[in-house]
């Protein structure tokens, strides 16, 4: 007898391919079937209004509201605008300054997002110290030759990523250290932290600023006059520190006690402890949680609104405002919420691609 | 109770500050050599930054006509967005000179926030806007009609009264913001809408058809908007006062921002005292003796201003109405300067 194997025939084609995925993902028996029909329906019918609005029918160039004629969104408004969107009334010829700002704080981040980029330890040690340093000087000026400008000029996106950006800087350190203090042993250091905590986790962010904003100024002698920004960031700091606080001490329970008592074991000292074995392994377990405030944070700061200061959201506002332009609301606040998105999900990214490089193991250990 | 409390802090507060505040506000002016005024974060027509930033509208130019006059320049202003909430703290703390942000004059705020207002830069008040096709003269005529209104403002009470108040019958539909309001009238859900007249151009700009919409004679309400100062520093007072009445006057006498150097050799003695060159120019004012030439030249009378910013040449296209001047049928009405 000859044995042959005879050649592997090649599944059925409806089980393959486009038809394949489509028969096993879409078409998966009647209910499946009617389910993607209506679907399909429904999107094509409330979908294609949205996209003649937003596409078809909208008008994408001109310079006055007279080129938007045809019924569809007027993204003249948001071009025309777009300046004052990003750099709010910061003078015109001064903007190199914020995009320098921006650049230098994007090739830091890619600097530490890049693998291959050795010195990793410096390129956040700059971010976090000596960055701030540099942007301050550029944003503000009155020094090395450029010119003053005040905060009150600086308003549009550039100040929601000022706000966000000191309020995520400055939170993490404070956060640690009040989380490091509401688990120590000594009982004022764990009071006074449960205190600070407790106090400002319970009330609204809200009303932090409109405290900072109208209540404060009222304690102050006549000629001092606190900047607004400043208050508005240091209320967002210490009422981030307060979450990032808790977010910490999430992740410093997680480790397991062997850890602390094999620290303590080799003769470490607290902060050796803490900086060499502990932190370094709550800190990954935390990723999650910290960009999950992060990001709350990011949008938190539109609140500012509140207090008169022109973030993104309230530039937008006040633009669709101008009588030349009244009427194109909803084109702004779909500008808004887009840059909104493209940063938050960012941040989301670059949290799942950080969670995965630290990735050592021990999460599967179950 | 906690209103109270709050206006008893405040009050408090304020008789502090008032007694901390060593110089006056000019001295504190020209020294900075800037106008810190307090201004809203986006009104059509009265205060709202245009596309280079620059801030316009008829409260604008009040702000630009004291800076005009203490310190010769209408650009020395720095003007600081203020939500409605923080607006007299912002006052009171010193952190601006003066509130030019649509702000109502009423018994309260005069009396019992050591604040003062110092005139009316523009008299609102509640309006209806119905579609012209209905062939309406009065809101009489508007027995069983639908109304649109903004929910829990004053402006539903008002409605609710005047209706009563004349016998009419009305059915409110309610909104959250005036915006849905205007919107659901435009589509016709309502035979009107109601709020300030204002907001109403405003509104009636985004409609659909805005020349089929007009508004209707009554006005159910008062809204005198105007500047506010400290209380307590009548120099400061006096120069905002009159900085509005300059802008009055010279309108009441025909002088406007393009025929003021002209105007300067008039003989009409009125105008000799408007522009400064006769009568007690700057005396009492401690300011400068051009300082209302400066207001004219910079500015422009209230009249050019009213229509550049609210009236015919603005998108707004607010009739002048009652805020025309008093010998043209309005209210406008300022103290001669001799």
């Amino acid at each position: 007898m000859k044995y042959e194997i005879q050649p592997t025939l090649p599944p059925p084609a409806n089980t393959v391919g486009a038809i394949g995925w489509m028969r096993k993902h879409l078409f998966h028996g009647p209910l499946s079937s009617a389910a993607t029909v209506i679907i399909a329906v429904l999107a094509v019918y409330l979908l294609t209004p949205v996209l003649q609005w937003a596409f078809i029918d909208a008008d994408w160039i001109g310079d006055s509201r007279e080129a938007c004629s045809s019924g569809g969104a007027c993204w003249v408004f948001i071009g025309n605008r777009l300046e004052q969107f990003l750099y709010g009334f910061y003078p015109s010829e001064q903007t190199w300054r914020l995009n320098l700002a921006f650049v230098l704080l994007i090739a830091l981040i890619a600097w530490m997002l890049i693998p291959r980029l050795p010195g990793k330890g410096w390129a956040g040690a700059i971010t976090l110290v000596i960055y701030p340093i540099i942007a301050y000087y550029l944003l503000i000026g009155d020094a090395f030759g450029l010119e003053y400008v005040e905060t009150h000029r600086w308003g549009g996106f550039s100040l929601t990523l000022v706000l966000a950006f000191v309020g995520i800087v400055a939170a993490l350190p404070f956060g640690i250290l009040l989380a490091l203090g509401r688990r120590s042993a000594m009982p004022i250091v764990r009071s006074l932290s449960v205190t600070y905590i407790e106090i400002w986790r319970g009330v609204p962010l809200i009303t932090v600023l409109f405290m900072a904003s109208v209540m404060l100024p009222l304690f102050f002698p006549e000629d001092i006059n606190f900047d607004k920004l400043l208050r508005a960031l240091i209320g967002i700091i210490m009422f981030q520190t307060a979450y990032m606080a808790e977010v910490v001490r999430g992740g410093l329970q997680a480790i397991p006690k062997g850890q602390y008592e094999a620290a303590d074991a080799l003769g470490l000292s607290y902060w050796k402890k803490m900086i060499l074995i502990i932190l370094p392994q709550a800190l990954k377990l935390m990723i999650p949680g910290i960009v999950n405030t992060f990001i709350a944070l990011f949008k938190d700061t539109s609140l500012v609104v509140i207090i008169g200061l022109f973030d993104l959201l309230a530039i937008v506002q006040a633009a669709s405002n101008d009588p030349d332009w009244i009427g194109f609301a909803t084109e702004g606040y779909i500008f808004v919420a887009l840059m909104f998105w493209i940063f938050c999900f960012g941040m989301s990214r670059y949290s799942q691609h950080l969670e995965k490089l630290l990735h050592t193991g021990h999460g599967n250990r179950a | 109770m906690m209103k109270k409390t709050l206006a008893a802090a405040i009050l408090a507060t304020t008789a502090l500050s008032g007694a901390a505040m060593a110089e006056g506000t000019l001295e504190a002016v020209k020294g900075r050599d800037l106008l810190q005024c307090g201004v809203t974060n986006g009104v059509p027509g009265f205060s709202v930054p245009d596309e280079q930033g620059n801030w316009q509208g008829l409260d604008v130019d009040v702000c630009k006509a004291v800076a005009a006059a203490v310190l010769g320049d209408a650009g020395k202003v720095k003007y600081i967005p203020l939500t409605a909430k923080e607006r007299f703290t912002a006052l009171q703390s010193g952190e601006i000179d003066v509130l030019s942000r649509v702000t109502t004059w009423t018994q309260t705020r005069d009396t019992q926030l050591g604040l003062n207002f110092t005139g009316v830069t523009y008299y609102d008040g509640q309006g209806f806007l119905v579609k012209k096709d209905l062939g309406l003269q009065s809101v009489k005529e508007l027995d069983g009609a639908t109304v649109c209104v903004q929910s829990g403002t004053t402006t539903e009470l008002n409605l609710a009264d005047y209706f009563r108040a004349n016998g009419l019958n009305f059915t409110p539909v309610v909104f959250d913001t005036n915006e849905q309001a205007a919107s659901s009238f435009d589509s016709g859900r309502c035979d009107a809408f109601t709020t300030d007249l204002s907001q109403a151009y405003g509104l009636r700009t985004r409609m659909s058809d805005p020349d089929a919409v007009v508004a209707l004679p009554e006005v159910i309400s008062k809204e005198p908007l105007g500047p506010v100062v400290r209380q307590g520093d009548d120099q400061w007072f006096n120069i905002v006062k009159w900085s509005l009445f300059a802008m009055l006057n010279a309108e009441e006498l025909g002088v406007t921002s393009a025929n003021v150097d002209e105007m300067k050799s008039s003989e009409n003695p009125n105008i000799k005292r408007l522009l400064g060159i006769d009568g007690p120019k700057g005396k009492g004012l401690d300011i400068a003796d051009d300082w209302a030439y400066q207001i004219v030249k910079q500015v422009g009378n209230y009249g050019e201003a009213f229509e550049r910013n609210v009236g015919m040449g603005s998108a707004l296209k607010i009739d002048r109405g009652i805020n025309a001047l008093w010998n043209q049928g309005g209210f406008q009405y300022a103290p001669p300067m001799r």
